[in-house]
């Protein structure tokens, strides 16, 4: 082996249920250097980690550490630990009714001459590190006090102070803002400098062309290649990533916006608010037409959308649909209107995890029948497979367990459970948050298609450059209140941050 | 605790205080209305402490097991098989109190470790496990012996059970009706019950095993990941319960002094409901044996009371327990509520 190697993976095969996993992947980290894993979801990304901290068994291969000798296994991640091999994963996976000391140093807290926790020197021993690392923390606060952000970097804290051969990052960026993402990087030089091999899995291209030295690219379960940064420059990335060349992401829209504004309207609302979430607005859609909901994270995108959906009730103001006023009291009147609602937080409100595919995409169907008219399994099979070829969702088989499948193609399920509803009118919230690009692109071209058809769509999405891809119409919201429209011409990355940030921008 | 920094107020601790508030109000308004009846007396007080001591003992083991986020509803039956071994083994088989002591108590081990084995190894629901072991227990009680059986011969227990710890220098002493001078005192199953309360304070506080069942309780994924053996720490929860479901069944048994089939139905409730109201939650992760020992005492006092009032059928102690149980249910929910808020 040679020396400046901490970590091979040879040859590892690995199988779910019907799926294989990995296939004779290889894996090589050198001290001092910032690796990135990459790969669209469900390339086995996560699950090549998973074997390596002993949380997955792998059927095949080998994994050799740099000062061990001998091939190893991770009965856990204890054991995983112990070798020198730490996880931060995308999740922050601490205790949040604990606090931040015990966090750090739960299983190896300092002992006193009695054998009791020695909660004194644990905590200046926390507060310490922190200090280290440059973060205002009170150590002795429960986590749970803390935002997403500090949380992982308490996480990464703790990994770091394991004295690890190797770290394992785990999409840590997602839940950071600028700020925070710069300051995780700094820590991550550092500890190369310390001569710690880091591996970086991320869907971030551009940070990892900020903070990585080697990329290593997975597709369907088989290693695609090891390269360093500069083989690799970003479009070879994403073909590479993809398995073709790259899809022309600005290419989807047809030329030439459709002027929507002769079309029949879908959706008339007047007025419509609910008190402390949506301030009173208008909002007319037209058949065929994509509207975008654009603001900041919390600026009532979201509930703009729930309240003509019903989830949240209007509690003020008119709705016609189809030129008809009606009152829709909850989500099963919206249903029966033609609506659909995509939620944004998919594990919360979307899927259920213990149902298969099928019992998923039906799902919707079912609730708007009615429990008394089952759809007959014959047709339930037709309608599962259309949209597992429609959509590609990657599984196994239709009664795969929904749980089992990666996060977009979860998403993928989600919508095909809503056009099987044959919506007229579906709300499309954050559809492609976390999603690979290739899923993404698929996504947004879905959304185009399902407009030429005279579906109505609302659209809402934290990237503006998707919006304006997918959308012939924005709606722009600020602090609870919509503040105004943008139509196709005056749609541009520049114009939607400026009404976004208001008058008073900068 | 001086040199550390003052104890913040959180929503945790901020439940214990409305539950050790509530005792005392609880308490000083039953002075106040029943002072005629002898509440105001010491003795009053110290009775509830003597009459729950075997479930203070039972909710310290419940407040452990609540805390990794499960349940053991098997105690009560424990109790009852404890009380039924002790009584028929001192009269029927003529075996000595001490090596039936320590026999109940490793049977209580030995019970905590199959319950804890299915639930931590087997993952088979708490609720089950401990449902079919409450089963056995009790079944186990009728098959050992059908009728009452008073214990009267063993002399060793006797004297444990009628024996007196008086209050040093006569606080709170009083005349009685008969005019004879009465100092005030309490059982030794008080002092085992106290000692029980202190040593798993502590146990949570100080010890990594402590410290493990919170990080079991806040999120099991994240106790597995960062290296913590949670099915190692679930089992010994489960073993614990059992182990002070037998103390507490021996101080109900020195309380009692007999063994019947139908003892203790129901005490897993009362030492559920007991660690609920102290502030412990049921998803796991928060609460404190404190707050379950202030539990058992503001259900004592409230029998106490509906007792002390005389007129007023037992059964309303059951419905002010059930009130109680609301409100703290309610306002742990709207602590949780707030957290969330303020995070988002």
């Amino acid at each position: 082996m040679d020396k400046n190697i901490v970590l091979t993976m040879r040859g590892i095969c690995m199988t779910f249920p019907g799926v294989k996993a990995l296939d004779n992947v290889d894996f090589t980290l050198r001290k001092g250097e910032i690796r990135a894993l990459m790969g669209e979801n469900g390339a086995g990304k996560s699950t090549l980690i998973k074997c390596l901290t002993g949380v997955n068994k792998f059927e095949a291969g080998e994994i050799h550490v740099d000062g061990i000798d001998g091939p190893i296994v991770n009965k856990d991640t204890l054991d995983a630990q112990k070798k020198g091999i730490s996880t931060v994963y995308q999740e922050v996976n601490l205790c949040p009714n604990l606090s931040v000391a015990e966090n750090l140093y739960i299983g190896r807290e300092p002992l006193t001459k009695f054998g009791t926790v020695n909660r004194r020197k644990m905590n200046a021993m926390a507060a310490q590190l922190m200090k280290d690392l440059d973060l205002d923390i009170e150590v002795t606060q429960n986590l749970e006090n803390y935002s997403l952000a500090l949380q992982q970097m308490i996480a990464i804290a703790r990994a770091v102070d394991m004295k690890s051969k190797v770290l394992i990052l785990d999409e840590p960026t997602s839940s950071l803002d600028d700020h925070e993402v710069s300051l995780l990087f700094k820590m991550m030089r550092q500890l190369r400098e310390q001569g710690v091999g880091i591996v970086f899995v991320t869907h971030f291209l551009e940070q990892v062309y900020e903070v990585c030295d080697g990329i290593t690219v997975l597709r369907n379960g088989t290693l695609v290649g090891e390269y360093t940064v500069e083989e690799l420059p970003r479009v070879k990335l994403v073909a590479a990533m993809m398995g073709k060349d790259f899809d022309d992401l600005a290419s989807i829209k047809p030329e030439g916006d459709k002027d929507m504004s002769n079309a029949p309207l879908e959706i008339e609302a007047k007025g419509l608010s609910h008190a402390g979430k949506i301030k009173p607005f208008n909002l007319d859609i037209h058949k065929g037409e994509v509207i975008g909901l654009t603001g900041l994270l919390g600026s009532g995108r979201s509930e703009l959308a729930r309240v003509i959906y019903g989830a949240d009730r209007a509690q003020t103001g008119t709705l016609k649909v189809d030129g008809k006023e009606v009152a829709i009291k909850n989500p099963i009147d919206a249903m029966n209107l033609g609506m659909g609602l995509l939620p944004d937080d998919r594990k919360a409100e979307g899927i259920i995890g213990d149902l298969s595919v099928r019992e998923n995409i039906i799902l919707a169907m079912q609730a708007k029948l009615g429990i008394f008219k089952r759809i007959p399994m014959a047709k339930q099979i037709e309608i599962a497979d259309k949209y597992i070829e429609m959509l590609s969702i990657k599984t196994a088989s239709r009664e795969t367990l929904i749980k089992q499948l990666s996060g977009g193609n979860q998403q993928k399920v989600i919508l095909a459970r809503w056009l099987a509803t044959n919506p007229d009118f579906l709300v499309l919230d954050e559809p492609t948050r976390g999603i690979d690009i290739g899923t993404k692109t698929e996504i947004q071209k879905l959304v185009i298609k399902l407009a030429d058809e005279g579906k109505s769509i609302i659209f809402i999405s934290s990237e503006v450059e998707e919006m304006l891809r997918t959308c012939n119409r924005l709606a722009v919201l600020r602090d609870g209140e919509k503040v105004g429209e943008l139509e196709a011409d005056e749609m541009s990355q520049e114009g939607v941050m400026k009404a976004i940030a208001g008058g008073g921008a900068q | 605790m001086n040199k550390d920094k003052k104890v913040k107020i959180n929503s945790n601790n901020l439940l214990l205080i409305i539950t050790i508030a509530l005792f005392v109000v609880m308490y000083i308004a039953g002075c106040v209305v029943y002072a005629d009846k002898g509440f105001t007396r010491l003795q009053t007080f110290l009775n509830i402490l003597i009459n729950n001591a075997g479930l203070i003992c039972i909710a310290s083991g419940m407040t452990c097991v609540m805390l990794t986020g499960g349940i053991d509803i098997s105690v009560g039956s424990v109790v009852a098989m404890d009380c039924m071994i002790i009584a028929v083994g001192i009269e029927r088989w003529g075996w000595s109190s001490p090596v039936l002591m320590a026999l109940v108590l490793i049977i209580g081990v030995v019970f905590g470790l199959v319950q804890g084995y299915c639930i931590a190894y087997l993952k088979i629901q708490p609720f089950i496990v401990t449902m079919a072991g409450m089963f056995f227990a009790r079944g186990m009680t009728a098959v050992i012996c059908t009728e009452q059986v008073s214990i009267t011969s063993d002399r060793i227990f006797t004297a444990l059970s009628s024996y007196k710890i008086e209050m040093p220098f006569g606080i709170g002493s009083y005349v009685n009706k008969k005019g004879i001078p009465q100092i005030p005192y309490v059982r030794a199953s008080v002092i085992v019950a106290l000692l029980v309360v202190l040593v798993i304070f502590l146990m949570l506080r100080y010890t990594r095993f402590g410290r493990s069942l919170y990080a079991v309780g806040g999120n099991q994924q994240s106790a597995t990941l960062m290296g913590l053996d949670v099915k190692k720490v679930t089992l010994k929860a489960y073993m614990l319960s059992s182990f002070l479901a037998s103390v507490g069944g021996i101080c109900y048994c020195l309380n009692t002094m007999s063994g019947t089939t139908t003892q203790a139905a129901g005490l897993e409730m009362d030492a559920i409901s007991s660690a609920v109201i102290g502030g412990t939650l049921l998803t796991g992760g928060v609460g404190n044996v404190v707050g379950s020992l202030f539990g058992v005492m503001i259900n004592g006092t409230i029998s106490t009371l509906v007792k002390t009032n005389g007129k007023l059928i037992s059964s309303w102690a059951n419905i002010v327990t059930a009130i109680l149980l609301c409100f703290f249910i309610v306002l742990q929910a709207v602590f949780v509520k707030i957290k969330e808020r303020k995070k988002a």
